[in-house]
């Protein structure tokens, strides 16, 4: 089972990276009751990064704890889809990257929470509930913001057309996915592909924008060998205090 | 909602030169516990019904506040006029004798 630790890792560096991202508007959201639901999205998804983080650290021993994991890897040990550091640009674009990601992530989990393992699953049929309510959410907003004013529809168009290259990632499975699947611990990527193409295109024609012609990926962030410079200015931000005042406590 | 300014983002440019306008008011009930009745919490903004719900699920229920929650467009709420309040409300002070207080509660009957 040398691939449930790759798998945690996995897992739980999307949620704690977008999770981080999401942090980002807190306190600058264009509306408050935006801002809230942002910072509880972002929440949630940082509990979920505690739990598979966790599991990657009892996974590692040596007494790593989940903190270790977020706070004292760089760049090139990151395991999440290139999607999720994408910058947030307006709200239009984080609205887009968390559509496009939500709508992986909630049969993701789902699948997961019928896995062979144990862990995996009481971490996904938490982890499940949250994400419906994500991927509600952000279907909802898409649509309001794309079948819009002439002004949202535009940013809308813009942020699907320069995301849309970005969720190939996640359909395209590796050696460690195939072991993965092999073991019924988790779905292989390319399986979840047709019910996610289906799902984002229905609410894309509700929002009256076009799915951009073309099925180019960028790849190389779950397997760590390429991610954009975006990450590396995150983690700057998100590791300050480690890096600064290492082992500091309250 | 004579409180809110006519124009919500001074200063800001709107694409067609039409003052910008905020999303509508809503009031917030929300139900404690099965048994109790709802009670209002508060208000907010959102576009239509659907929105006020969730705005109202991630504005007041982050901590486990509620099982049940009812949104109402704050103009369908009809408010006493504050100046009304002397022949509204004054006229029941001298009144005592409309509490229930001259009758003896037997202990065990608990809280009332």
């Amino acid at each position: 089972m040398s691939a449930l630790g790759p798998l945690a890792t996995r897992m739980g560096d999307n949620t704690l990276i977008l999770g981080h991202r999401l942090s980002e508007w807190c306190g600058q959201a264009p509306a408050l009751e935006e801002d809230i639901a942002l910072a509880n999205t972002a929440l949630d998804l940082i509990g979920q990064t505690q739990m598979w983080l966790g599991l990657a650290a009892e996974i590692a021993g040596e007494g790593k704890t989940a903190d270790d994991l977020a706070m004292r890897r760089d760049v090139w040990d990151f395991r999440n889809l290139l999607l999720v550091e994408r910058p947030n640009v307006d709200f239009a674009y984080t609205t887009t990257r968390q559509f496009l990601f939500d709508r992986w992530h909630l049969p993701m989990l789902d699948a997961l929470s019928r896995s062979s393992e144990p862990r995996v699953a009481a971490i996904a049929a938490k982890a499940v509930k949250e994400a419906t309510y994500h991927a509600e959410r952000s279907a909802e907003l898409v649509v309001a913001l794309g079948d819009g004013t002439a002004e949202s529809h535009d940013r809308m168009q813009a942020a699907l057309d320069a995301l849309w290259p970005y969720t190939g990632e996640m359909f395209i499975g590796d050696d460690i996915d195939a072991e993965l699947a092999s073991e019924g611990i988790a779905p292989a990527p390319e399986s979840l592909r047709d019910g996610w193409e289906e799902a984002v295109r229905t609410f894309l024609a509700d929002a009256t924008l076009s799915v951009p012609d073309s099925d180019f990926a960028h790849r190389g962030g779950r397997s760590g060998a390429r991610h954009s410079e975006h990450l590396g200015h995150l983690l700057t931000q998100m590791q300050w205090l480690q890096r600064a005042y290492p082992d500091a406590t309250w | 909602m004579s409180n809110h300014a006519s124009h919500p983002y001074p200063g800001t440019k709107t694409p067609e030169g039409a003052p910008r306008r905020e999303w509508p008011l809503w009031e917030v009930f929300i139900r404690g516990q099965h048994g109790l009745s709802h009670r209002h919490v508060g208000s907010l903004h959102a576009a239509d019904a659907t929105m006020a719900m969730k705005n109202a699920r991630d504005v007041y229920t982050r901590r486990h506040e509620g099982t049940s929650i009812w949104v109402v467009p704050s103009s369908a709420v009809t408010a006493s006029s504050p100046s009304a309040k002397g022949p509204m409300y004054e006229p029941a002070d001298s009144k005592p004798y409309r509490h229930p207080t001259f009758f003896d509660i037997p202990d065990d009957v608990g809280a009332m």
